[in-house]
This record gives C-alpha cells, structure tokens and sequence, in this order.
C-alpha cells in the first residue's frame, strides 16, 4: 500500500504541477509539454493502482487502460504540433 | 443477429474508411453512409420508445469486465437528434464542398465524428467515455481548420488544447474511481458509490473537464472564435451536436452516478454559472457584427440555460416529478440542437453567396434568398422560445418549476435572457425586411437550403407540438428512476 | 505578466488542490482490498486465446475501446493531412548516418515483428511492435528519404486504414454470423486476435511514420532543407 501512496502521490503532483503550467504559462510548445506532463501524472496513477505486491501478477485492467491512453495522447499531441507547425510557418 | 448499437458506430467508421481509401468518391460514401447511420440511429431510438432501454454487451463479457453499450431514453433521444441532425449536414456539405480539394479531408473527419458522437451518446464505460471524448474532439478540431485562414487555425488550436486539458481532467476522475470501487462500467459504480471526499473529487474533477468541452461560462473562452470561423456544416455540426455531447454527459453522470450520494448543493454552482452564460452570451450576441459570430454566442446562451436545469432537478427528489423536468431539459436540448444548425446552414448558404458575413450588409443577400432567410426566422423562433417551439415548452416548464420549488431568482434571468435573445435576432432579421427587389425563386440552392429549412421546421413545430413522445421516452431513462 | 499577489496565489490554489486530491486518492486506496478486476481479468486468461493477460484485456476483453483508439490515430494524421503538403524533406544522409540506417532500420523491423509476435503471451503486441516501425520510419525520413519508406499516396492510405478496416469487419462479421460483435468464439480467438494485431501493427506503423513526416507527401521533388 506504501508503494501504491507513493506513486499515486507522485502522479498526483505531476497532474498538478503540468496544470500549473498550463494554466499559468503562456505559449503553445510549453502548453502542450504541460499537458503531456499531467497525461503522464494520471498514468502513473493508474500503474500505482495496479500494483498487487510482489508476489502475484499484477491488475491487467490498468495497465491496458495506460497503453490505450498513451496512443491518444501521442494522438493529440501529433496534430497540435501540427497546427502549431503550421501556424509558425503561416507567420513568417 | 443485429446489435443496433454495435452498428450505430461501425456503419460511419466503415464510410470513413471507404473515404480514406478512395477520397475522390468521398461524398458518395458520405451520403451513403449517412443514410445508413441515420437509419439505425433512428431504428435504435424507436426501438428503444417501443420496448425500453437496449443493452449491447460487446465481445461476450458483460459489465465488469467488458465494455457494454446502453440505449436507453436519455441517449435514445440525443441519438434520434443527431441522427438527423447529421443528415443534414452531410447532405449541405455534399453541395458545400462541391469539387473542391477539401471534401477529400471533409467526409472521413466528417464520419468520424458522426460516430464518436454515436459511441459517446451509448456508451456505459467511464474509460470508453474517454477515448470517445478523444475522438470527437480531435475530429472537431481538425474539420474546424477546415476552412484554411488564419483565425481558423489558431482558434482551433485553442479548441484542441482546452479539449485535452479538459479530457486529462476526466481521466483522472475515472482513475480515481476505479481506484476506489474497482470498476468503470456506468451502472456498477452507480451502485457501488457512496457518499465522501472520493466521490465529490471524482465529481469535481470528471464534471470540471466535461464543462471545459460543454463551454460554460466562463470556460467558454474558446467557442465563438472556433465555431464562427468554421465552414458552415462544421459550424452547425460544433454548435448543435458537439457541444451537446459534453452537456448529456455531465447530466447522465450527475443523474446516474452522482446524485444519489452527493447533496443538491453541488450543483448550484452549475446554475449560477449558466444563468452568467445566458446573460453575458446574450448580451456579447447582442453586439456581435458577425453572422456566425453572434450564432455562437448564442451557442453560449443556450448552454446556459441548459445547466440553470439542474439545481431545479437537483430540488426534486428521483421519480416521476423529475422525470417531467428532465424531459423540458432535453426537449430545449433537442429543439437548440435542430435551431443552431439550421441557423449555421443558411447562415452558410447567405455567406456563400454574399461572399461575407457582416449583418450590417447582409440585407440584400437575405431577400434574394428566402428559404434560407426563412429556415434563420424559424430557427430564431426556436432559440428565443416562441410558441411553438419545443423551446417555448421548455421554458415555460422551466419557469414553472422554479417557481413550484421557490427558487424564484432564476426567473428574471431566463427572461432577461428571452428578451435579449429576441432583440438579436430581429437585429438581424430585420436587415431582411428593407425594400429590395423581390426574389426570383423561393429556393435557389435546394441542397443548401432545404436542409436548413427542414431543421427549423423540426426545432419550430415538430418538437413544439409532437413532443409527447419524448416524455415517454425519458421515463425509459434509467437514470431518472 | 502575473501581480505578486496572483503569482503566489496560484502555487497555493494548486498546493490545496493536490492536498485534496491526495486526501482522496488515499481514502479510495484504502477503502478497497485491492482485488478490483484484476481477479476477474486474471481468471478468464485461458478463455480469451491469448496467455498475456494485458494483451487479453486490449484485445478481447476490452477490444472496443482498442477500435476505437486505432481511429483516434488515424482521425490525428487525418486532421494532419488537411493542413496541407508536408515540409520539405532532409537532405540526404552523409556516410556515417547511412550506415547507421542500413543497420538499425532492419533491426527495428525485426523486433517490430518480434513484438508482435510475442505479444500473445509475453510483454509486447500490436501497439509496442506497430512503434518500433514508427522508429524505423523516422530514421528513414531523417536520413533523407522524403517518404519515409512508406508507399506512395493511394497505397498509403490503405495501409493507415488497415488496422480499423479488419477490426471493423472482423466485429461486423462476427456479429452476422450471430456470435455477437467481437465476440471471438473459443477456438479461433487466438488467430482472430494474431491477424487483428498484424493488421494494426502495420497500421500504427505507417499511421506514425506519416504523422512524423508532418504532411502528405508532395508527389514531386522539391529543395530539400539540411538536416
């Protein structure tokens, strides 16, 4: 359960920390980078949660939930790199 | 074996594939397609009013462990209104995007959407609910850029961002409820939650990313500058079905999941912050100098009054009385969807052939074109609830509550909101009135105009006097029982 | 340019926000005995046609959701492909590179294969197998070759298209022959889940790849920028 507190918490500050970021930071790149950040605070939850101890295997359900996300975030990311892309080029 | 759900989302991801692959032939497979979702999604809604709610357990295994989709009157309802709703678009879009290079990015992002919004309305999944969140918003995002400018892209970007943000927000809701009850399908949490810390953080934070997607005020920051510089069906599509989405969300979690644990209180805030979205949304359309732009501050407004609904169910305990409140809530939902999109389209067809549009010149175009400037009046008629708009229905059941239940301050916003509603629209309707050349034809542009004449037809009588069904409908809802 | 008095208001919102959220996260963590699904996943492994129980939940018990997903990816490159071309490509690779590639990008193939293969009943699968593929497409791309190793435009599109055409169908099929949709029966599952996974490893690759190289690819030459 230590194990589990930790991680959790530690998630639970990235989430925290990239929503800072977003919130207060102007600019696309570090935006996106926040976002990315907090992704990354909720997945580390979800892994922390599908810990069982050493000695059995751990929850499938959580980590397929990690993997499916993961693709969505790189997803998004992709094509707001792709608007921001284009958006620079349009302004020079 | 049929599974009508199952269908509702694969036939329109099957046509976006067949436009990926062939994109010169996408408008056939659009309107193909289109056809066929139309079909099951309104096949699925009567079926779902002649025998109740529809369950499709996926790959075998039910609810823990698989996904399930659910059609029950709630969704039957949001589906049916999408279903057409869709069908006109595609149909004003086949004529639109014409020949031009863009039809070939149109229909697969089109279709997309259509089923994300399919999935979204039957799901039953917390984690499934996200990844259909992802998809609309990622496919909204994109068909906003359509149309090339600068703003376009820049305020869809905005868009995306606040989706994400808004989607990592729920993310972390649903981890923390599987954290604590172990489980993501709708009705077990529904059954297993109980009252605490746990429960309104989830609530918080699940409701908190949905509202950044439904754009209440003051998170609705990125709605008029993304839905006004969108082509016209994408417009529509953003205003009457997107937003929506976000919107059912928000009141099936409330109703199925958090209702019975947490207090009425939670939802005031809610209240206070749409009776904000109706006065500022109203009054900003008010001094809107363009078209498109006032159309999606008016977007703003009616999501507004959209959310002054739930303190008002929140006030009366689950049963048959809520029951009637919460079909007005989805008939305004229902008759703003129809309004909004047929006001997007012949807002289309005025700009297309006007070439911009600045209400100030839009006179004379508006008279050449009276299908188009009559699909706006009807849609005017239903957004700012005129008899017999299935939004007058609303709105005065609306009313009547809040009195009934001694919650009285909502009262003058709603009119406030009415009569601001009516000054913007006759602002514009009025430009149409001057004396110009009579118009040659009553429809010039048959696959531009009829489909918004259709919608406003639907918003203004058939929601407004053959409403009943819905009413039957919604005590199907599992939620309100 | 934040006030004083906002810029410490913030980290204070946000310090109470975590406080709280950490409170609950706690409360939920041990309010459960931390069995969840993991029983339920765990037990059904020898019916789902496949031994990792990861690459059972994805793609059986919760195979939706992996649908969908696979349309969130090409939904992106789709919104991608609407901006316009793509930029111009990079300059062809020295010496040193170059045969950086001619080594790596078989590799990457290779394990790109491997993953997949081995996903049935170890860590690995589609998505893990469909990335390494990726991998290989960036490195062609930035060795100058400006599409990537990926097929010219109307093969391309049917190669991104893949993985959600055969899950499509195979759910479609599925459901019409009246098992239900997706609802693998006991003895093909396993090959069901092999030629699913094939196609969308495939998919993801491409899909990845062509998302990297930022546009469609413009269908003649054009100045090249240095890397």
């Amino acid at each position: 359960m230590t194990t589990q507190l930790i991680y959790g918490g530690a998630g639970i500050l990235l989430f925290v920390i990239g929503l800072g970021s977003v919130l207060t930071r102007p600019g696309l790149w570090r935006r996106l980078i926040a976002i990315n950040v907090m992704g990354s605070g909720v997945f580390q939850i979800l892994v922390a949660v599908a810990y069982r101890g050493t000695a059995v295997p751990p929850d499938p359900v959580p980590h397929a939930l990690v993997l499916t996300g993961i693709v969505v975030a790189v997803s998004a990311t992709a094509l707001a790199l792709a608007f921001g892309q284009r958006l620079e080029d349009e302004d020079d | 074996m049929i599974d009508l759900p199952a269908l509702a989302v694969s036939l329109p991801l099957l046509g976006a594939l067949a436009a990926v692959v062939l994109p010169s032939r996408g408008g056939l497979f659009g309107l193909v397609a289109g056809a066929l979702t139309t079909g099951v999604g309104l096949a699925l809604a009567a079926r779902v009013w002649l025998e109740g709610a529809v369950r499709s357990e996926l790959g075998g295994w039910g609810a823990p462990l698989g996904i399930v989709l659910r059609a029950d009157g709630l969704s039957a309802a949001f589906l049916a209104m999408a279903a057409l709703v869709a069908l006109a678009i595609t149909v004003y879009a086949g004529r639109y995007f014409g020949g031009s290079e863009r039809r070939r990015h149109f229909w697969p992002l089109w279709l997309l959407l259509w089923a994300a919004l399919n999935g979204l309305f039957l799901a039953a999944d917390l984690f499934n609910l996200y990844v259909m969140l992802e998809l609309l918003g990622l496919a909204a995002a994109a068909l906003g850029a359509l149309a090339g400018t600068q703003e376009a892209l820049a305020a869809n970007l905005r868009y995306l961002l606040v989706g994400l943000l808004g989607s990592m927000t729920y993310l972390l809701g649903v981890a923390l409820i599987y954290t604590a009850y172990g489980v993501l399908d709708l009705g077990l949490v529904a059954e297993l939650i109980s009252p605490g810390p746990v429960a309104a953080s989830a609530f918080a934070l699940m409701t908190g990313g949905l509202l950044l997607k439904a754009a209440l005020f003051p998170l609705h920051f990125w709605l008029p500058p993304a839905h006004a510089n969108a082509p016209a069906p994408v417009s529509a599509a953003l205003s009457a079905l997107v937003v929506k989405a976000a919107f059912y969300l928000v009141l099936r979690l409330w109703l199925e999941v958090f209702a019975p644990v947490l207090g009425p209180a939670v939802v005031v805030p809610l209240g206070l912050l749409g009776a904000g979205a109706v006065l500022w949304g109203s009054w900003r359309a008010l001094r809107a100098e363009r078209l498109k732009l006032l159309a999606a501050y008016s977007t703003v407004a009616q999501i507004g009054y959209l959310f002054i609904f739930f303190p008002l169910l929140a006030a009366i305990p689950a049963g048959a009385g809520r029951e009637e409140l919460l079909a007005a809530a989805v008939l305004f939902a229902l008759t703003h969807g129809f309004a909004k999109a047929g006001l997007f389209l012949a807002a289309g067809a005025v700009q297309g052939a006007a070439g911009h549009d600045r209400i100030a010149e839009l006179g004379a175009t508006a008279q050449a074109l009276p299908a188009a400037t009559l699909a706006m009046a009807l849609a005017g008629v239903a957004l700012i609830g005129l008899p017999p708009s299935g939004s007058f229905t609303a709105k005065w059941i609306l009313l009547e509550r809040a009195l009934s239940l001694g919650q009285w301050w909502w009262i003058p916003v709603v009119v406030v909101g009415t009569l601001l509603a009516a000054a913007y629209i006759f602002r514009f309707l009025g430009r149409a009135f001057r004396p110009e050349a009579a118009p040659q034809r009553f429809v010039t542009e048959p696959r531009a105009e009829l489909p918004a004449l259709a919608l406003g037809l639907i918003a203004v009588f058939v929601l407004g006097l053959a409403a009943l069904p819905l009413w039957d409908l919604i005590g199907i809802s599992e939620a309100a029982r | 340019m934040p006030r004083p008095g906002l810029s410490l208001l913030m980290p204070l919102v946000l310090m109470a926000f975590a406080a709280v959220l950490g409170w609950a996260f706690w409360l939920a963590l041990t309010g459960q005995d931390g069995e969840r699904l993991a029983g339920i996943a765990l037990a059904q492994v020898p019916l789902s046609g496949v031994s990792n129980p990861v690459t059972a939940v994805l793609l059986n018990y919760r195979a939706y959701d992996t649908l969908l997903e696979l349309g969130v990816l090409l939904s992106a490159l789709l919104g991608i492909w609407s901006l316009g071309p793509a930029p111009p490509g990079f300059a062809p690779a020295a010496l040193v590179f170059r045969g950086l590639v001619v080594l790596v990008v078989p590799a990457l193939i290779l394990v790109g294969g491997y993953m997949l293969w081995v996903g049935a009943h170890a860590p690995g699968g589609a998505f893990q197998g469909g990335a390494l593929l990726a991998a290989a497409g960036v490195m062609l791309a930035l060795s100058g070759r400006e599409r990537a190793g990926l097929p010219a435009e109307a093969g391309l599109r049917v190669v991104v298209s893949l993985g959600v055409v055969v899950f499509v169908l195979v759910g479609l099929g599925l459901m019409l022959v009246g098992s239900g949709f997706l609802h693998y029966p006991l003895g093909i599952a396993k090959w069901l889940i092999l030629a699913i996974e094939t196609a969308a490893t495939l998919a993801i690759g491409a899909t990845l790849a062509a998302a990297y190289l930022g546009g469609l690819p413009r269908s003649r030459p054009r100045a090249t920028r240095r890397s």
